[in-house]
């Protein structure tokens, strides 16, 4: 959404994936949540001296194939370096990374807006690091803690191009990343968590102006909501500067969440040399064309593939694939839910996707759940969908019987069965209905009779209303036409 | 039993344990005794593990009269205080690190205590391995065992002296600049430095982590090599070691020089070389021809490059290696530190020696913003042209004949207000290292005041053997390495 038509917003983005490896990346240790503080480390962890670090295959398998997943030239030489800076949570005195040779270069997404479809991002580069501990300074008078858990977790650090021109792209690119990285299983995409972790450098400039503005980087951003707020906030506040006469610094910004702020947390001044150079502990890592086309044969169907396909086998809408497709949970979900549709005889993958992002979507959002934690299984869905589509209930019945199947769980037939919802589909006993209602009415008859055939709707709610809903509604239909001549 | 066990070689003592005409335990208590008397002249030892050393004789005793012994097996030896040893007080000759104790093992001691040697203490050294004369251990100073008012090379001079006045049978040092080479040179000892690699680093505390690489320091060749057996091979825990099998040292040695080509590089008899050091070479040179070797003159023009290009590249590895010792997990820890802040810099003032922050700051300084490039890179090319002069002369011959050092001990406190003239002692030494290459220092005389001098053979990557077998078939020929100082 552009603040002010003047000036064009520059946006890119770098995200810090953690990755789902067994174990640590240059030790064994357990590569895991939320234990006792300082329980998963090893001397290693704690930058002990004489103690050296051993890479884990797994993390470069998982950073090629990350690679691939966003057309991205994988390099068969790669080289760690060493990130120096003092930090009581960086044990060793520094951060093993990759800086001038990393894993990966040149890769793009496509992000979809709507009123820009396939909008190329590129990615600059994908790039090897190690995670470091934590420093605990709330609720401590006079010290600080070190939780060194986290050091040695694998880290992707994903970096765009400024390729982005406003908060809602920004949005969409990190939602494509969370879900090609779900999708290949190899980060869980948990911003609340930290282990998908972004940071936004925004600046703006007039349009038409070819050199970019001067940017800030903005940081504490745990929500994809949070880092378009933080944009937007970024972007006015620049513009306000530019406007007052006054000069934009390069610097970090640290976003308030809960006072919808960002705050200066270090200017360029105060910026660290970091010395980098090669780590000597680890050779280069030489990676063969073989082990890149094993990998490549071991790439699930990514999110853009699948929603073209469900676009094309499916004819789902262009919206509906996207949504569909926005994790691997949510195409699971859907997938496994049509399946029952589709075994039932009655193929309608439309339909499916419908309640799938209208009624579940909705009540989910409203409940604050995600998909894999929803109430009501694709199974579950699946069948209630058939029975729509096989006429047993009515679609207005089936919104019922789902809020039965939310609150209290239960399959839709038993709940069908035991509330007597089942759609009436028996001739006479309609036929018997109607008449009840056409004597009932002999107005709106008459009326119907003299021309005034929109009456017709009236009628078919009557009788409707006095089955209950149960009634099927294109059976009612046919019969009063009959009724009425 | 014999009069004086502790002067003989390994490979003797190796003899008389598995006969049994000695015990381990005798054995290690007689050189335990010695310690106790002349330790205290020398300084050779930091720690002296009296308990673990008996302890350790007592199972290899047991392992001997079962007939499971090694050829190491209840040998005593010394390890360079930089090995980090479970249990056992780990200095590397630093205050920051007076009071850490490892627990873990490097690998080489851990694969030379299952061999069966025998721990009896950790030796002194220049503090994180950085000098050349062991005059900035923050244990103090360690003799010259030929003449006590002189340095005995460094950095692994405990150990080296060690092996001189035989306070043990043999010591493991580190050489990453000619630590190992240059005070066995001074101490008239055999120093070996393998190829960049072959033995692992774990365990081993880092210095310059791409040039350091673990030797044995023994009194011959043959006893480097039964050492090296169970030093050397490939080790999972440090990604830089090698993955080539280890081969059979002892089958070689004995393979001689005959018709061996063995290259004179002129820059390492340019000016700089002392008289005595020269003319002494200059006859060694002729027992190699009578030995049947061909010597060849080749050269290596960039020689005069390493020394700039040590002292970049080293202190640049060094600055972020010691970035670990904070004070917050181990070792020194200023008094009541205000802030973060103040943690750091004076747990770091306090604690390193002002050779080390010499070098924190030459390191800091070369990988800054802005210098990288002229300093870090430029050095980096120019290690690569290094090896590249050894790879075109190795084209040609099978071994390198040099000097190791360009003069004998100097005089304690001659060079500590002068560090360039102090660097300039390791000239000959150093550009190995640069190349990763195996090189071995053997006594070959002494200068006119008795001090001793070393010559070293250089070898391509991975020919440990071709080194020890020339250097075994020089000392089957000489006696010098016989040679011990009067104490």
């Amino acid at each position: 959404m552009p603040i002010d038509p003047n000036y064009e917003t520059v946006i890119g983005l770098e995200v810090h994936s953690q990755l789902r490896t067994k174990s640590k990346i240059f030790c064994g240790c357990p590569n895991k949540y939320g234990s006792d503080a300082n329980t998963q480390i090893c001397h290693v962890c704690a930058g002990f001296p004489g103690v050296l670090p051993v890479m884990n295959r797994e993390m470069v398998n998982m950073a090629i194939k990350t690679g691939l997943a966003i057309n991205g030239q994988i390099r068969k030489l790669s080289v760690f370096s060493r990130k120096n800076y003092f930090y009581p949570d960086s044990p060793t005195g520094y951060q093993i990374s990759q800086y001038d040779l990393p894993i990966v270069e040149h890769g793009e997404l496509f992000i979809d807006l709507p009123d820009e479809p396939k909008k190329r991002i590129g990615v600059t580069r994908i790039h090897m690091e190690v995670d470091a501990g934590k420093s605990i300074h709330e609720g401590i008078v006079g010290a600080s803690w070190v939780d060194l858990n986290r050091v040695g977790t694998p880290l992707l650090e994903i970096v765009s191009e400024p390729d982005m021109r406003c908060s809602e792209d920004a949005g969409a690119y990190l939602k494509k990343l969370r879900a090609i990285v779900r999708f290949l299983d190899v980060c869980d995409g948990n911003m609340e968590e930290g282990s998908f972790r972004c940071d936004a450098n925004v600046s703006v400039r007039r349009y038409g102006a070819e050199k970019f503005g001067t940017r800030a980087e903005l940081k504490n951003l745990n929500s994809i909501r949070n880092v378009m707020r933080a944009i937007d906030f970024e972007v006015d506040r620049q513009i306000d500067l530019i406007e007052s006469g006054e000069e934009v610094v390069q610097e970090t910004r640290l976003w308030d969440a809960n006072k919808n702020i960002s705050r200066s947390m270090r200017s360029k001044e105060d910026a660290h040399d970091y010395r980098y150079f090669p780590e000597p502990d680890l050779p280069p890592l030489t990676i063969e064309q073989s082990q890149i086309d094993a990998l490549n044969a071991t790439l699930p169907e990514l999110p853009d593939a699948m929603a073209q396909r469900f676009q094309d086998e499916m004819g789902l809408s262009e919206y509906d694939a996207g949504v569909l497709t926005a994790c691997r949970e949510m195409s699971t979900y859907f997938e496994e839910a049509n399946q029952v549709v589709s075994e039932a005889g009655k193929k309608n993958a439309k339909a499916t996707a419908n309640w799938v992002t209208g009624e579940l979507l909705g009540r989910l959002n409203k409940e604050g759940l995600e998909i894999d934690s929803s109430p009501v299984s694709a199974q579950n869905l699946g069948k209630l969908v058939a029975l729509i589509q096989t006429g047993e209930i009515s679609g207005k019945i089936a919104k019922k019987v789902f809020t039965h199947m939310f609150d209290d769980g239960g399959d839709p037939q038993t709940i069908v069965a035991e509330k007597g919802l089942k759609q009436v589909t028996d001739s006479s006993s309609i036929t018997a209905e109607v008449e009840k209602v056409l004597e009932a009415h002999p107005d709106q008859v008459e009326q119907y009779r003299g021309g005034k055939t929109q009456i017709l709707g009236f009628l078919v709610g009557k009788v409707m209303q006095a089955t209950r809903g149960k009634a099927n509604p294109a059976m009612v239909n046919t019969v009063l036409k009959e009724k009425l001549g | 039993m014999l009069s004086d066990p502790t002067t003989l070689t390994l490979a003797k003592l190796s003899e008389l344990l598995k006969k049994r005409q000695i015990s381990s335990e005798d054995l290690v208590n007689t050189f335990l005794e010695k310690i106790e008397s002349q330790n205290p002249n020398i300084n050779a030892y930091i720690t002296v593990d009296k308990a673990g050393a008996i302890k350790a004789a007592k199972d290899a005793d047991a392992r001997l009269d079962a007939k499971q012994g090694e050829a190491l097996t209840g040998i005593p030896i010394g390890v360079k205080d930089l090995f980090c040893t479970k249990g056992l007080l780990t200095t590397c000759a630093s205050k920051i690190l007076h009071n850490f104790i490892p627990p873990y093992e490097s690998t080489v001691t851990s694969r030379l205590k299952a061999a069966g040697a025998v721990v009896l203490g950790k030796t002194n050294m220049d503090e994180f391995a950085m000098g050349s004369s062991n005059e900035t251990s923050h244990f103090g100073v360690v003799k010259n065992p030929w003449d006590h008012s002189r340095i005995p090379g460094g950095s692994s001079g405990g150990s080296a002296a060690a092996v001189s006045a035989s306070l043990c049978s043999a010591t493991i040092g580190t050489d990453t600049g000619g630590s190992i080479r240059q005070p066995a040179a001074l101490t008239g000892i055999t120093g070996f430095k393998p190829t960049y690699g072959r033995v692992s680093r774990f365990g081993m505390i880092a210095f310059a982590s791409s040039l350091d690489q673990a030797g044995p320091m023994t009194k011959t060749a043959q006893d480097s090599a039964l050492m090296l057996q169970t030093m050397a091979g490939h080790d999972a825990k440090d990604a830089t070691s090698i993955n080539a099998p280890v081969p059979d040292y002892m089958a070689s040695l004995n393979d001689g020089l005959k018709g061996r080509k063995i290259g004179i590089p002129a820059e390492y008899f340019a000016s700089g070389l002392s008289q005595d050091v020269a003319t002494v070479i200059e006859e060694a040179k002729k027992q190699f021809t009578d030995l049947g070797a061909e010597l060849v003159p080749v050269s290596l023009p960039t020689t005069k490059h390493a020394i700039p290009t040590y002292y970049i590249l080293a202190p640049a590895e060094a600055s972020s290696n010691l970035a670990r010792y904070d004070g917050v997990r181990f070792g020194y820890r200023c008094e009541d530190p205000q802030d973060i802040k103040d943690l750091y810099f004076r747990t770091r003032a306090e604690g390193f020696g002002s050779e080390v922050k010499r070098r924190i700051m030459l390191g800091t300084y070369v990988l800054s913003s802005g210098y990288y490039d002229a300093y870090y890179l430029k050095a980096q090319k120019v290690r690569r042209l290094i090896a590249d002069d050894f790879k075109a002369a190795f084209a040609k011959v099978d071994l390198l004949l040099a000097p190791t050092t360009p003069d004998t001990a100097f005089k304690l406190g001659a060079k500590t207000d002068d560090p360039v003239q102090m660097y300039l002692s390791d000239i000959f030494t150093i550009n190995v290292n640069l190349a990763g290459l195996p090189a071995i220092s053997i006594p070959c005389g002494f200068d006119k005041t008795n001090l001793p001098i070393g010559l070293q053979l250089i070898g391509r990557p991975l020919d440990e053997s071709g080194i020890l077998s020339a250097a075994h078939a020089y000392q089957q020929a000489t006696d010098w390495h016989t040679r011990s100082p009067i104490l």
